[in-house]
């Protein structure tokens, strides 16, 4: 049983290494999606584009100018004491935000009374628009002198308080779910197609004459991958690391059993595909949609389960970057423990079962 | 096993898929050692049988016995002792000479030490010595198709299946491929092998002549050839051979006509001489060359098949 299981192993090791082009993609490809999407996916907004209208023109108007700069989100793109010039300067796109200065503003903080600052956004993308609000908030809290008698007294009420993601960087949110993203998508490839390649070229034929059961077959194809990926998918982690300060606090080897149970179960669906699709070039096809679509958009990798329509919830059960991504942020971003995510590792044991099960299945049935 | 018992038996044994019968009620017996030949041309059934033989595929009906186990039920215990060769290509083309049979001597359950043992019996065997490092994909047709042999052989099966594994290999090496299989069958390896060439058919012990999924005959190559013995063949040679198909076939002691290329052979009930008379008489206006010509295995296969689409019709 392990001598066959090996012999498999090891063939596809040596063909692994011929075939450049699969060791490439299966290796190169995850980091290179890293990179890619890693910079460019981001809900951070930067550089936004500020005109700000001190009708103070005092030096505590400065401050809250200089505070706005100083956040390192903000550009200042005009300055002045003229309200009319900001209807021009928003149709013509060359502002997004101006922040307002009434009179009397250093007057009114140094007495203590109540004052107001005015913040006008360019609210036509409602995303961005709702990410500035938040700057913006924070900053004028941040300037809002804290007076004796209560928090209320100043210009803005109201601070958030944000945990694990104090800054609410959005690359530590999506980052791990980048990587489920990537790890789902080279796993199904590198296993779409194992067993159909072996249909298509005859090799099938001589096999299935051999007492090679299915399972030693499907063992001996799944193993070496699991191996290739788990080194693909731990570079692409230590780069997330140091690349966009994605923090691993929880234990490297509860990260790594749960990322050998998720490639596990990538690699046991795409050699599902890989017994159903009768040509390469359908499994891979197969494979890669239903690699990436559902891990984009169900997982809660970008949008969040909790708020989607109650028929969608359901759906995410079957997608196994689900289960994956709870634990993994779990254990890099919080460093919980198994107590926490269990049944989360559970769901990908469950799910591994049912697909490589029915791979064999498939397989007993051909072979 | 006792060496008595036939390494096949097959009894009626059927398959079809769907309306199509591929293989229609057929039974034979194959003694252990023999070099069994399974004639026919496209579509006869033979890769159909081939395949129920090596438990690949199930019959839909009758039975067969492989070295005594059921084809049906023992289908893993008939892969443990037989030696396969597919009429594709069935080896990893990505892989060298070596790597191929350390992978099939692992897939077939070998140890370590007896991986490399047969490894160096079929590299020898098959005569590839200079070439163990050489990608399968880069080798002369000829040498792959020794190493699939090979490589089918090397948990030393009793019995060997081949189906027509000679299909696109110049004459030499084709020659080269049944030296190896006399060898083999020397050594006592049951050879079961399917071909639609006559002249490999000719170096087997015995012959099941297949035609649209039914055995027509089954025998040694003189005694196939034997169904002529009360009559004759002749060779026709003329300036329009179709036409004068239909002219011969209406004479008298003609049993049928048929065309060899660019000539006829025309099977007479009778010894020769009335026959080749009536011929060149019903010819005369063609300039016929009538010479009576040994039967080949062709000849024997097409009177078969013009007797039993007769029987049929």
């Amino acid at each position: 049983m392990l001598r066959r299981t090996l012999a498999i192993a090891i063939k596809e090791l040596l063909q692994l290494r011929r075939d450049l082009r699969t060791a490439l993609t299966l290796l190169a490809m995850p980091v290179l999606l890293l990179f890619i999407y890693g910079y460019a996916l981001s809900f951070d907004v930067q550089h936004i584009r500020l005109a700000v209208v001190d009708e103070d023109g005092g030096r505590a108007a400065r401050d809250v100018k200089d505070a706005f700069l100083e956040s390192g989100y903000f550009d200042l793109v005009a300055y002045g004491g003229d309200i009319r010039t900001l209807d021009h300067m928003f149709d013509a796109g060359s502002a997004q935000a101006a922040l307002i200065v009434p009179p009397r503003y250093g007057d009114d903080l140094a007495a203590h009374r109540r004052t107001t600052l005015q913040f006008v956004l360019d609210g036509s993308d409602s995303q961005t628009a709702t990410t500035i609000l938040g700057y913006a908030r924070q900053i004028v809290a941040s300037v809002s002198p804290v007076v004796p008698g209560g928090a209320r007294d100043g210009p803005v009420a109201g601070v958030p308080l944000v945990w694990y993601n104090p800054d609410m960087a959005s690359a530590r949110f999506l980052v791990p779910g980048l990587l489920a993203f990537i790890m789902m998508v080279t796993a199904v490839i590198a296993t779409a197609l194992a067993v159909v390649r072996e249909k298509e070229r005859g090799t099938m034929e001589s096999l299935r004459a051999t007492p090679l059961r299915a399972i030693e077959l499907l063992g001996g194809k799944t193993l070496p991958y699991l191996l290739v990926s788990f080194v693909a998918a731990s570079v692409s982690l230590l780069l997330a690391h140091l690349l966009f300060d994605v923090p691993v606090r929880g234990s490297l080897l509860w990260l790594a059993l749960v990322m050998l149970l998720f490639l596990a179960v990538g690699l046991g669906w795409g050699i599902f595909i890989s017994t159903l699709a009768e040509t390469q070039q359908v499994a891979f096809q197969f494979g890669l949609l239903s690699a990436m679509l559902p891990t984009l958009l169900l997982s809660g990798f970008i949008f969040p389960i909790s708020s989607m329509p109650s028929a969608l919830q359901v759906i995410t059960y079957a997608v196994p970057a689900r289960y994956f991504l709870v634990a993994l942020r779990e254990i890099v971003l919080k460093g919980a423990g198994p107590e926490v995510w269990w049944n989360q590792a559970l769901g990908l044991v469950a799910y591994g079962v049912v697909v490589l099960g029915l791979a064999t299945f498939r397989t007993v049935r051909s072979l | 096993m006792t060496s008595a018992q036939p390494a096949v038996v097959a009894r009626d044994l059927s398959r079809t898929f769907g309306a199509f019968v591929a293989v229609d009620r057929v039974s034979f017996d194959v003694a252990p050692g023999e070099i069994f030949g399974f004639l026919g041309s496209n579509g006869a059934g033979k890769t159909t049988t081939i395949r129920m033989l090596c438990g690949l595929l199930a019959p839909s009906g009758g039975s067969a016995t492989v070295l005594g186990f059921d084809v049906g039920r023992e289908a893993a215990e008939i892969k443990r002792r037989i030696g396969y060769m597919s009429q594709r290509f069935s080896l990893y083309s990505d892989l060298t000479v070596e790597e191929n049979l350390r992978f099939w001597g692992g897939a077939y359950g070998l140890f370590g030490r007896e991986i490399a043992a047969r490894t160096e019996w079929a590299i020898a065997t098959a005569g590839i010595e200079g070439q163990r490092h050489t990608l399968v994909r880069e080798l002369p047709g000829g040498f792959r198709q020794r190493l699939a042999l090979v490589a089918a052989l090397l948990h030393q099966p009793p019995i060997v299946f081949l189906d027509e594994p000679t299909g696109g290999v110049d004459p030499e090496a084709r020659r080269r491929f049944w030296d190896l299989i006399d060898t083999l069958s020397g050594t006592g390896t049951t050879v079961f092998v399917t071909t639609h060439s006559m002249d490999e058919a000719e170096r087997c012990h015995r012959v099941a002549l297949m035609h649209a999924g039914r055995l027509l005959a089954l025998d040694s190559v003189p005694a196939l050839k034997s169904v002529f013995a009360a009559g004759a063949i002749v060779e026709v040679t003329c300036h329009h051979p179709v036409a004068a198909m239909a002219a011969i076939e209406r004479l008298p002691g003609v049993e049928d006509v048929a065309l060899f290329g660019d000539r006829l052979h025309v099977v007479l009930a009778h010894a020769p001489a009335e026959g080749v008379a009536a011929i060149v008489q019903e010819l005369r206006g063609e300039a016929p060359v009538v010479t009576k010509v040994p039967p080949s295995l062709e000849d024997v296969f097409i009177h078969m098949i013009a007797r039993a689409e007769g029987r049929a019709a």
